[in-house]
């Protein structure tokens, strides 16, 4: 890289590369933002779901699950477990039953002491996240 | 040293290196708890230690780069920096913050956190990598502004160089993503989508900003070559990292509920985001063949010829190996994702800030110009054994995230996860150890610190 290109030349690719692919992306973003209504699932986001996140992130359940795939990788995928569990009172009921001096050499979830109202929130959140439009992912019930 | 001010990086420096061996030491706690499932379960469930391990990293990533503002802007603006006593003030104002946040993660339960620093007045927490208290976060956009202000307005009293220009944006764009940090709406797939502007835009987008910087100031000092040939090359770098990486975030946005050409277009830019990580490796061993002089700081030499190699295997090999969407569909989520994160931040981050060190704090503790033969020996030997052991380290998750796709996610009787889990737990022990091995090359390290000698002779 010597001869005719210049420093000059560089810097200026990089400020106007950088500018151009960031408005693209602001551009792609409002895009984005038209679509989401048909995927996203928005019209189920109802108070108690609201609640259910807030569980979600008070307990940092992302510190051991992942949820559509991000997340930690220590806890099964949670994105569509109630699809993989069939219904809220089988999560419920997993929650709450979690040993609270775990699981003798093996990973086990914390009890948490969830209310009644958290633990349906919750179910209700997870119920939620399993119904937004995924692109098929993940490949299958397992997660 | 050239600038009396300079010496406040110093403080910077020892604090990062002081929290990488609490980061490695929750990383090898962490690697037990995958095999030895109720390993101080339940004082520190993995989801605390884990947030100890990436937030210390994290912390510990932003001295290094706040000590590498404070120690190259005084030189490359050949003035003194606007104000030293604000850098210390700001110094122990992160410190105790910082402190402080991971004895909350520790010592109570993460919901009680959340209730006494009233995360409900301004609820922030519970994302990941931003598991923050929103007390913090404000404390970290405090502590962001005032360094800001003070690398700033150096800059703007001294000379003006592209490296401290390209610096100044990165840190810039730092502190602006992070805003995003507080946004936390409640539907799930928008979250999803601000999250990533904050982590996305950060490590594959304005962190490479600073790590260009912070490159090419150490070669021009060790290899002596012509500066303007250095900035155009700095500036070609940035300019493919942005270019390819602000779209490229589309990787992200597969599987989250975001519309589908999202698979195109972030499947084409991020197959294009190892390019420049290449040009770094071509620049940086091109620089040291041209070079015009025999720095005595060798070490120096080996981390500033490392980062590049190390970065482009980790981000750019290891990122391009799952990137495409039809191989993400089945990879996502999975340990592949850890291999990946694992190398991309020792290579990139890790390493550049170990290259500023290693090249500055000799100067900072009044040496001439580098550690003695004898030091320097010490810390390579420890370069090599970080450096493989990630390696390795990088190669056992992904032989476990290719079992684990396969069995959880593509043979013919999917399995459930934790059924994968225990199969594949082989790989997690050889991780384990090969992270042991790590955390002895960082005691090297350490070590290397406390070593006397004779300085070699400067041959400039």
């Amino acid at each position: 890289m010597s001869g005719s290109f210049t420093k000059s030349m560089a810097r200026n690719i990089f400020y106007g590369g950088a500018v151009f692919f960031f408005l693209l992306f602001v551009a792609l973003t409002f895009d984005t933002h038209g679509r989401l209504p048909d995927r996203d699932n928005r019209q189920n986001l109802t108070e108690k779901v609201v609640l259910g996140k807030k569980v979600w992130e008070n307990n940092d359940c992302i510190g051991c699950h992942t949820l559509l795939g991000e997340g930690a990788y220590f806890a099964p995928e949670l994105g569509n477990v109630y699809k993989r569990f069939g219904s809220k009172e089988a999560i419920i009921g997993f929650i709450k039953s979690r040993p609270a001096e775990g699981v003798p050499g093996r990973r086990s979830m914390p009890q948490f002491n969830l209310s009644d109202e958290e633990l349906d929130a919750i179910a209700e959140f997870l119920k939620y996240t399993s119904e937004i439009n995924s692109a098929n992912w993940p490949p299958n019930i397992q997660g | 040293m050239q600038y009396q001010s300079q010496s406040v990086a110093k403080l910077y420096f020892i604090a990062a290196i002081g929290l990488f061996v609490g980061q490695i030491l929750f990383g090898t706690i962490l690697g037990l708890q995958y095999v030895i499932g109720d390993f101080l379960f339940p004082e520190i469930p993995f989801n605390v230690a884990r947030m100890v391990h990436t937030n210390l990293l994290i912390v510990w990533l932003l001295f290094g780069f706040m000590g590498a503002a404070y120690y190259l802007v005084p030189e490359e603006t050949e003035t003194e920096l606007f104000s030293p006593k604000l850098a210390v003030a700001l110094f122990w104002i992160f410190l105790v913050a910082g402190a402080l946040t991971i004895l909350g993660y520790l010592l109570v339960p993460y919901a009680k956190l959340a209730e006494m620093t009233g995360n409900d007045l301004l609820p922030t927490m519970g994302r990941e990598f931003l598991e923050q208290p929103t007390i913090t976060k404000i404390g970290i956009v405090i502590v962001a502004l005032g360094f800001l202000f003070n690398i700033t307005m150096t800059v703007l009293k001294g000379r003006k160089t592209a490296i401290a220009w390209v610096l100044l944006l990165g840190l810039w764009g730092l502190a602006v993503f992070f805003l995003f940090a507080f946004y936390v709406p409640d539907n799930l797939v928008l979250d999803k989508y601000y999250w990533w502007w904050v982590v996305h835009l950060w490590v594959e987008g304005v962190w490479e900003l600073i790590l260009g910087a912070i490159l090419a100031f150490v070669l021009i000092k060790v290899t002596g070559v012509d500066r303007e040939v250095i900035e155009k090359w700095l500036y070609v770098i940035i300019a493919l990292t942005l270019i390819t990486g602000i779209i490229g975030t589309g990787h992200h946005y597969y599987w989250i509920g975001t519309p589908e050409y999202w698979q195109w277009l972030g499947s084409i830019f991020s197959a294009l985001e190892p390019i420049p990580f290449f040009a770094m490796v071509v620049f940086a061993f091109n620089m040291v063949n041209r070079r015009r002089r025999e720095h005595p700081n060798k070490a120096a030499t080996l981390w500033a010829m490392g980062t590049p190699v190390m970065a482009f295997l980790g981000a750019g090999v290891w990122g391009f190996l799952h990137t495409l969407a039809p191989v993400n569909y089945y990879t996502h989520g999975t340990q592949i994702t850890a291999a990946h994160g694992h190398m991309a931040f020792y290579g990139a981050y890790v390493m550049v800030v170990l290259t500023i060190i290693s090249y500055a704090m000799p100067l900072l503790r009044g040496r001439a110009a580098a550690n003695s033969p004898k030091a320097q020996r010490l810390e390579m030997w420890s370069f090599w054994l970080m450096t493989i052991s990630i390696v390795f380290i990088t190669l056992f998750l992904t032989g476990a995230g290719i079992l684990q796709v396969w069995l959880q996610r593509i043979a013919e009787n999917p399995e459930p996860f934790m059924v994968v889990q225990d199969k594949i737990a082989l790989f997690y022990w050889l991780r384990e150890i090969t992270g042991v091995i790590f955390l002895i090359g960082l005691v090297v390290y350490i070590a290397s610190f406390f070593v006397g000698g004779d300085e070699e002779e400067a041959t400039a």
